[in-house]
């Protein structure tokens, strides 16, 4: 454990990203205001010790609104990576193992998924869908497959050709119980980072697609949909936009550091030495 | 040979495509081990040696290989007959495999112990406390220090020579009658290899598993083996008891093994003589030769040699080889 507090990226991500996801576990638990509640006493106030972070146009308090929306934010990224993931996973695995013909359609599929622009793409997949949180998640969870899929490939390929694969076809273990206790765990930390930086990814693509209405919908408080609303006032309140702006730069910041610093930390080159 | 050999390979003829077309790997290759016995194959990189253990076990990735005839039979059932579930049943429990790099053949992120147990666990389905248990006895079998504290670690934590240790251990748990060792010693340190070795004789005393060992290292066999094989392009060239090999080496290419072998101080009286090399190389698997595939490299070939490929032999008890000289022993060259 002492190892990866050595690195400072991942120190540093570390703080940050648990800074998020405490807040969003406090929120669970309590938030100074209820994040919905309307006030039209306390319209478009500035910070204040009342309103540490101000209120927006419909009295709420932008503090309580930001811990509600970190929820959210976690929420998107755990779906979306998990979605990834465990169809991403399976699919490059086959890729991997299951012969030329399923390669060459899988990853057919995958240049397939590149070739469109994501965030057109998920603007798409949600304005047919219907513009909700669920429709965001796998707007973006389905641009993960291939991500995953592809990584997998890849070091499951390498991985394959090891010596200590033929050792345990050797000793008798079926292939599909090598790919579960031999492949996977050796192809674990590449998914770790790559699932990390992908979480941040998400928190900023659900950012943006709630920024043009077709993420999380109202009232439920979405980091991206605050700015949205905020625009409005950029002129009378500008911390309307300020906070839930820097909210977003933190968490992206914290879970790309704790990628990047998972990175350094688990290269299976640098692993070795201790 | 007795009919109560424990493994036959007959003509066993293996090839693989290449981007230079077929090639013939392993070309009508017969060789027997008898239950408790060690045979010892000697030979090249690329003569065919690992192609055949390998095919023993039903490992040869197909494609490029393509295994075109012969019979593997092991205890009276035809190996190449077997559905893949049968064979895995048999890899692992009753053939079992050491490989030549201790370094890489260790998952690496899975602890010793647990790699040890694995073939106990799907082969006999001990729970994984009885597992456990097991491999740490067989730790202690093959002189891991500590073996019940190590059984926690993970393969970088230990050196060369004790993951070779691991190796033999993960291979004999489930008491194989027949072990196939490929190169163990090679990649290891000279007093780590009389280690290995004498740990292998010892297991080997042991469980009385039959150990077929591969290895191009002359030495080796001449510790291990009662018997040898020398194998030379895909083909057995020579075969016969350890002694008489090494006494009375009948093919060219076996006597110019055995000169090439490096000894200290060179020839008794000080003047330091050349090591003896054969000159050339093998011949690529995709060759077509007409004659003896030998005989490109060989002092003694004469213009037989070059058109009619030699039969193996027998040529003395226990003893074949493959080479014209032993029907024109006037042809063979004494030069001094």
């Amino acid at each position: 454990m002492r190892r990866f507090f050595q690195n400072k990226n991942f120190t540093a991500g570390f703080v940050l990203s648990a800074v998020v996801v405490l807040a969003a576990a406090a929120s669970l638990l309590w938030t100074p205001y209820d994040p919905n509640r309307m006030s039209a006493l306390e319209r478009l106030e500035g910070p204040s010790l009342r309103h540490p972070l101000g209120t927006d146009q419909y009295g709420r308090d932008t503090l309580s609104r930001i811990l509600a929306g970190a929820v959210n934010s976690i929420l998107v990224g755990l779906v979306t990576v998990a979605i990834g993931l465990l169809l991403g996973v399976a699919l490059g695995l086959l890729a991997a193992y299951g012969g030329k013909a399923a390669d060459e359609a899988i990853m057919r599929l995958a240049d397939l998924l590149f070739g469109f622009p994501a965030v057109l793409t998920a603007i798409l997949i949600t304005s047919i869908l219907g513009p909700s949180m669920v429709n965001a998640m796998l707007a973006i969870g389905i641009f993960y497959i291939p991500v995953f899929a592809r990584l997998t490939r890849a070091v499951a390929r390498v991985v394959w050709e090891k010596e200590f694969i033929a050792a345990a076809r050797a000793s008798g273990i079926g292939e599909l119980a090598i790919v579960r206790r031999h492949v996977l765990p050796n192809i674990l930390s590449p998914l770790l980072i790559q699932g990390t930086i992908q979480f941040a990814v998400a928190i900023l693509a659900e950012a943006g697609l709630s920024y043009l209405g077709l993420g999380t919908q109202p009232p439920h408080a979405s980091w991206g949909r605050m700015l949205n609303e905020a625009q409005t006032f950029l002129d009378t309140s500008p911390w309307m936009a300020v906070f839930p702006g820097l909210a977003i730069a933190w968490a992206v910041l914290g879970f790309n550091l704790l990628g990047d610093g998972l990175r350094d930390v688990l290269d299976p080159k640098m692993a070795r030495i201790r | 040979m007795s009919d109560a050999a424990l493994l036959r390979i007959e003509a066993l003829r293996v090839s693989f495509r290449t981007p230079e077309g077929p090639g013939t790997a392993v070309d009508g290759v017969d060789l027997a081990v008898a239950a408790g016995e060690t045979l010892g194959v000697v030979g090249e990189s690329g003569c065919g040696k690992s192609v055949t253990a390998l095919a023993v076990l039903g490992l040869l990735a197909v494609p490029p290989a393509r295994i075109e005839t012969g019979t593997i039979r092991f205890d009276g059932r035809d190996l190449l007959r077997l559905g893949e579930e049968e064979r895995r049943r048999i890899r692992g429990r009753e053939i079992a495999m050491i490989f030549q790099e201790p370094m890489t053949s260790l998952n690496p992120v899975l602890p010793i112990g647990r790699q040890v147990a694995e073939p106990l666990r799907v082969h006999l389905g001990l729970t994984e406390a009885e597992a456990r248990e097991a491999a740490a006895g067989w730790l202690e079998k093959v002189k891991i220090p500590a073996a019940r504290r190590r059984l926690a670690d993970y393969p970088h934590q230990l050196s060369g020579g004790m993951r070779q240790r691991v190796m033999i251990a993960m291979a004999m748990v489930c008491r194989p009658r027949l072990l196939i060792a490929d190169e163990p010693t090679t990649a290891l340190d000279v007093t780590i290899q009389a280690q290995i070795l004498s740990l292998m004789r010892d297991l080997k005393e042991e469980t009385g598993t039959a150990l077929l060992l591969i290895t191009h290292n002359l030495g080796v066999v001449a510790q291990m083996a009662a018997r040898v094989l020398v194998m030379y392009a895909g083909q057995v060239v020579e075969e016969a008891p350890v002694a008489a090999l090494f006494e009375e080496p009948f093919h060219p290419y076996t006597q110019g093994l055995l000169r090439s072998i490096p000894v200290l101080g060179g020839r008794a009286g000080g003047a330091k003589t050349r090591l003896a090399e054969i000159p050339g190389l093998v011949p690529a698997i995709t060759e077509r030769i007409a004659g003896c595939r030998f005989a490109g490299r060989c002092p003694h070939a004469f213009a037989l040699c070059r058109e009619d490929p030699p039969a193996l032999w027998a040529i003395g008890p226990g003893r074949r080889a493959r080479c014209w000289l032993h029907l024109h022993p006037e042809r063979r060259r004494h030069h001094g």
